[in-house]
C-alpha cells in the first residue's frame, strides 16, 4: 500500500513563522510585499488553497554557475488551471547560455539578448506569487535558482513553501515499502520525471521544456496526484516542504 | 502566435468545431481555456448544475447519461459536450462521468459565444447534429457536378427537325447537312397534348417521334424500305423525352433505364435539342452507360459473367467523381436489372416463348434502387392467372434456374433465405402474390414477418409491369389500416440497432463491450431502411427508394417536423461512408465487404457517422411508441 506518512525532516520548517519574520527584515519593498501577504495556514485543506504551478527554464543545474531564461506559471486551484492568468518571461541571464541550453529550450540568442533583466519582471513575478502555495516539479531548481537571482539583485535571499510533484511521486514510488524492496530486488526504480509521471495518470505528453508548458503540466499533474492519493482535504502543510 | 499556447491549439485545431477556425480565434480560444483532471469515476457534470463553460476532452473518456440513469452518449478524445446546455438555460441535462482517466479543457461561455458569433461552422456544429451532417453532405454534394449541371448545359444547336411527310431520303439528307444523327419528326396537332408547340412563327406542331442513325440501317435499309417512304409511317414507337431543366444525372438515368442513346430535350412542350449519349459520357466518364449498352450485346452467360469486374470499376469511378449515394445506387440498380433482363432474354431464345405472361420481379436493395457491389440476389416470379403448374412449371423453373445461376455467375450471390425465383414458394401466380401479402398484413407475426419484409420492396424488372403495380396497390391499401400489422413490422425494424459510441479505435456497444469492427449494413442502413419502411407503410407509399418514401412521409403528420431530414441526411451519410469503404477495400485489392474499422475512419467522418447512429437510434425509440401493438388485438390472434 502507498505510504502518505510524510517523512519527518520535510516539516521542520515553521513556514508561517519564517515568513512573518522575513516581511519584518527585508529592505525591499517588493519583497515586503510579497512576505507580507503571508502563508496559508498549514491546516488549510489543499482544497481551498490557491495555488500557482512555476517552472524556470535556467542555463544549467548549478545555481551558482548557471542562470534563469524563462519563467513560466499558470494559477490554479484543485478544480481549474486558469491560462487567462498564466505568465511568461524571458530573461537575459547574467552568465553566458551555452549552446545546449539554446537547443533545449528552444529560446534563441537573439531572443535572450532583446530580454530584459530579471530585475525587472521580479516585482511582477512577486505579485503572481503573493497569496498562493507555490507548485513545482523538481524544487531544488526552482528554490535555489530564484533564491540566487533575488539574492545577486537585492542583497537577500528568497525561499517560502512549494508543493514539489517529484518528491510527491517520489514518495508514492521511491519511498514506499514496495519500492524498497524492488530497488532490493534490483529492479530498476520508477521514474519520476515529469513526462513520466504524468503517463502514470493517463496525461498526455506535452513537448517539455518550455516553462509555461512545464508548468501547465505540473499543475495538471498535481490535480492528479491528489485526485488519486491525498484528497481534497489534506492539510497543505502535509504536502508542502 | 504564443509559442506557448501551441500544445493547446494544435490540439483543439485537429477536431471539428475548432479545426475549422481561423488562426486568430483558436489562439484566441487556447488562450482561455481552462485545464480540469477528473480522475476514473469522477462526475464531470451533475444533474441540473448550472453551467458556464464548453466542455473539451484533451484525453481521457467520458459518459454522458440521461437523467434516467440510461447511456446517452460515450465521448473521446476531441470531443465536446455540454454546449446543449450553454444553448439553452445553462442547466446540466445529461450528467457526464469520467471513464478513464479525464483531462478537460473548459472554454468560457463568453468565448463560447463569441465562436457561435464569429463561426457559422461552429455555430452549426453546437447547435444541432443536424446541421453538422447536412453540411458533410452538402460538402460532398457540391463535388459532384451531374447533380446540379441540367441538361440543357449539353445541348449545342436545335434539333434538325421534318415533317411527317418528309421522305426518308430527304430526312437523312437533312440528317447529313446538319452532321447531326438524329431527326425528330413533327406533324400536324392532333390528340397529344403533351407534345404539341407552336413555333417561331406561332405554327402549332405536334411532335411525333425520332428517327435517328440506327434507325436508318435497322428498320429502313434492313428492312428493304423505299427511300421515299414517309418519316411519319416510322414514327409509331413510344416517344421518351426529358425537360430542360432537368439534371444530367437524370438525363442519364432516363437513357439507361429505356436503353436509348438519343434523347430530345424539350422546354415545356417546345424541343430544343437532341442529348446523345456521348455528350453524356463527356461530362461522366464512368463507364456505367456502356456497362449497361455491352450486357445487352452478350450472347451467354460466360459473357456476361465476364463483366462483372466492370461493375466494380463503374462502381469506384463514380465514387472517386463525386457521385453521391442515389447516384451510385440507381447505377448499380440499373446495371443489375440490366444483367436480370439480358439472362431473361437469353433465357427465352433458348426456352422459347413463355407459355404464360409473367413479371420477373427483383427484392430488396435493388427494388429500392440502393444496390452496393456488396449484394446477394432477392427475386421472384410472378405469374399470369392462367398459369397452370401442371404444364408451365417446368418451363418457369428451367427459366428461373437459368436466371439465378447466370446472376451467381455474374457476381450476384445466391439469396441465403432462398428468396430467388428458383423456389417454388416464390414462383406462383399473381392471386396467390396476392394472397401471400394479404395474409402477411392481416394475420402478422413478427416472426412470420422477419423473412417476408423483403418483399415489401418490390420492383419489376421484366415483363408484365402491370403485376407489380397490382401488388404495389394492394400493400398501399391494406398495411395503413392494419395497425397490426404495422406494429409487428416496426418490430422488427427494432432488431438491428446502431453502436452507442463509435471511437477512433473501437466501437462501443450497449452492453459496454468494445469491437474493433463494425458492419455498417447490419447497424446502420439496414436498420434505417426498415424505419423508413415502418412509416413508408403507415402513410401507403408507393414509393421504393428510401429517399422517395420520406418525400411522401414528408407530406404527412407521422414524423415531427424536420425529423424526416435528419432521417435522409442520416441515410446519406451511412450509405456513403458504406460505399466508400467498400471502394477502399476495392483499390487495396480486397474482397469488399460491409465492414468497416473506426481506426480508418478520419476525425470528421468519425463525428457525423456518430451523429447519424444517434439520429437512427432515437427514431427507433419513437418507432416503438408511433406503432404500438393494439390493445384490443392479442399475438395469438
Amino acid at each position: 500500500m502507498l505510504s502518505h506518512r510524510l517523512p519527518s525532516r520535510t516539516q521542520g520548517l515553521d513556514w508561517p513563522a519564517y515568513l512573518q519574520q522575513r516581511a519584518a527584515e527585508t529592505g525591499d519593498p517588493a519583497l515586503q510585499r510579497f512576505f507580507a501577504s503571508g502563508c496559508i495556514d498549514p491546516d488549510t485543506p489543499i482544497g481551498e488553497a490557491p495555488l500557482v504551478a512555476v517552472d524556470l527554464e535556467t542555463t544549467g543545474l548549478d545555481a551558482q554557475r548557471h542562470a534563469i531564461v524563462s519563467v513560466g506559471l499558470v494559477p490554479f486551484n484543485l478544480k481549474r488551471i486558469s491560462l487567462a492568468q498564466r505568465r511568461y518571461w524571458v530573461v537575459r541571464p547574467n552568465r553566458s547560455l551555452s549552446d545546449t541550453s539554446v537547443t533545449l529550450h528552444r529560446i534563441t540568442h537573439s531572443e535572450v539578448a532583446g530580454a530584459p533583466d530579471f530585475s525587472a519582471i521580479l516585482p511582477e513575478l512577486l505579485e503572481s506569487l503573493a497569496g498562493r502555495l507555490v507548485v513545482v516539479h523538481f524544487r531544488h531548481i526552482e528554490r535555489p535558482f530564484l533564491n540566487e537571482a533575488v539574492k545577486a539583485r537585492l542583497g537577500e535571499g528568497m525561499r517560502f513553501p512549494m508543493i514539489d510533484t517529484m518528491s510527491l511521486e517520489a514518495r508514492l514510488h521511491r519511498l514506499s515499502l514496495w519500492a524498497r524492496l524492488q530497488r532490493w530486488m534490483r529492479r530498476p526504480p520508477v521514474s519520476i520525471r515529469l513526462a513520466d509521471s504524468r503517463r502514470r495518470y493517463g496525461l498526455p505528453d506535452y513537448q517539455g521544456h518550455h516553462a509555461l508548458v512545464d508548468a501547465l503540466a505540473t499543475a495538471e499533474l498535481f490535480q492528479a496526484q491528489v485526485a488519486r492519493h491525498y484528497g481534497v482535504e489534506t492539510p497543505v502543510g502535509k504536502l508542502w516542504t | 502566435m504564443d509559442a506557448e499556447l501551441l500544445e493547446i491549439r494544435q490540439h483543439m485545431g485537429r477536431f471539428p468545431p475548432f479545426e475549422t477556425l481561423s488562426d486568430q480565434l483558436l489562439d484566441e480560444v487556447a488562450g482561455q481555456v481552462e485545464v480540469g483532471y477528473f480522475q476514473a469515476g469522477s462526475g464531470i457534470l451533475q444533474y441540473d448544475q448550472e453551467l458556464h463553460e464548453l466542455c473539451y476532452i484533451r484525453s481521457g473518456a467520458v459518459e454522458v447519461r440521461r437523467r434516467t440513469g440510461d447511456l446517452y452518449n460515450r465521448l473521446g478524445e476531441g470531443d465536446i459536450f455540454g454546449h446543449f446546455s450553454l444553448l439553452r438555460n445553462n442547466r446540466v441535462h445529461f450528467p457526464a462521468r469520467a471513464l478513464e482517466d479525464t483531462l478537460i479543457y473548459f472554454l468560457p461561455e463568453a468565448v463560447f459565444l463569441r465562436l457561435c458569433e464569429a463561426d457559422e461552422h461552429f455555430a452549426d456544429f453546437v447547435e444541432l447534429e443536424r446541421p453538422r451532417l447536412e453540411t458533410a453532405v452538402a460538402h460532398n454534394k457540391k463535388a459532384n457536378d451531374m447533380m446540379i449541371t441540367r441538361v440543357r448545359k449539353l445541348l449545342t444547336r436545335y434539333p434538325v427537325m421534318v415533317e411527317a411527310s418528309a421522305t426518308v431520303q430527304e430526312t437523312a439528307r437533312q440528317i447529313s447537312a446538319a452532321q447531326a444523327s438524329a431527326a425528330l419528326i413533327l406533324d400536324e396537332p392532333n390528340d397529344d397534348p403533351r407534345y404539341t408547340f407552336t413555333d417561331t412563327e406561332d405554327r402549332p406542331w405536334q411532335l411525333r417521334g425520332i428517327l435517328t442513325d440506327s434507325d436508318f440501317r435497322t428498320r429502313i435499309v434492313a428492312e428493304g424500305l423505299s427511300p421515299d417512304t414517309p418519316v411519319g409511317e416510322l414514327a409509331g414507337e413510344k416517344l421518351i423525352t426529358i425537360q430542360s431543366d432537368e439534371s444530367v444525372h437524370e438525363a442519364m438515368l432516363c437513357m439507361l433505364r429505356n436503353n436509348i442513346h438519343h434523347l430530345p430535350v424539350l422546354y415545356r412542350r417546345r424541343p430544343m435539342g437532341i442529348v446523345h449519349l456521348s455528350d453524356i459520357i463527356r461530362y461522366e466518364t464512368h463507364s456505367s452507360l456502356y456497362l449497361v449498352s455491352n450486357i445487352f450485346h452478350q450472347s451467354s452467360v460466360e459473357g456476361l459473367a465476364r463483366l462483372a469486374p466492370d461493375v466494380r470499376i463503374a462502381c469506384v469511378r463514380m465514387v472517386e467523381e463525386g457521385a453521391n449515394s442515389q447516384m451510385v445506387g440507381t447505377a448499380l440498380s440499373t446495371i443489375g436489372r440490366s444483367f436480370v433482363r439480358r439472362l431473361l432474354e437469353l433465357a427465352e431464345a433458348s426456352l422459347g416463348p413463355p407459355p404464360v405472361a409473367y413479371c420477373f420481379m427483383v427484392n430488396g436493395s435493388i427494388a429500392r434502387n440502393e444496390q452496393t457491389i456488396v449484394t446477394d440476389q432477392d427475386n421472384a416470379l410472378i405469374l399470369a392467372d392462367d398459369f397452370d403448374p401442371a404444364q408451365h412449371d417446368d418451363y418457369f423453373a428451367s427459366l428461373a434456374t437459368f436466371v439465378c445461376d447466370g446472376l451467381a455467375a455474374c457476381g450476384y450471390t445466391y439469396c441465403k433465405g432462398d428468396v430467388m425465383a428458383n423456389n417454388p414458394r416464390w414462383r406462383q401466380p399473381l392471386q396467390v402474390w396476392k394472397r401471400y401479402f394479404s395474409e402477411w398484413i392481416d394475420s402478422p407475426t413478427p416472426e412470420r414477418l422477419l423473412h417476408s419484409s423483403i418483399f415489401f420492396d418490390l420492383d419489376s424488372a421484366y415483363g408484365e409491369e402491370a403485376y407489380i403495380e397490382e401488388l404495389q396497390d394492394l400493400i398501399a391499401d391494406k398495411a395503413p389500416r392494419s395497425p397490426r400489422f404495422l406494429a409487428a413490422v416496426a418490430r422488427n425494424a427494432l432488431n438491428r440497432t446502431p453502436p452507442l459510441g463509435f471511437f477512433r479505435t473501437f466501437v462501443m456497444e450497449k452492453d459496454g463491450k468494445q469491437n474493433n469492427t463494425i458492419n455498417l449494413k447490419r447497424r446502420g442502413t439496414a436498420p434505417l431502411v426498415d424505419l423508413i419502411r415502418v412509416h413508408a407503410l403507415a402513410c401507403g407509399s408507393r414509393a421504393q427508394n428510401s429517399f422517395e418514401r420520406l418525400d411522401d412521409i414528408a407530406t404527412t403528420q407521422l414524423l415531427a417536423p424536420g425529423v424526416d431530414a435528419k432521417l435522409r441526411h442520416a441515410m446519406e451519410l451511412l450509405s456513403m461512408v458504406r460505399i466508400r469503404h467498400q471502394v477502399i477495400d476495392l483499390d487495396h485489392d480486397r474482397e469488399p465487404d460491409n465492414n468497416i474499422e473506426p481506426e480508418n475512419v478520419a476525425d470528421s467522418e468519425r463525428h457525423h457517422l456518430k451523429d447519424a447512429f444517434q439520429v437512427l437510434s432515437r427514431a427507433q425509440k419513437f418507432l416503438k411508441y408511433r406503432y404500438p401493438v393494439p390493445a384490443h388485438s392479442g399475438r395469438a390472434s
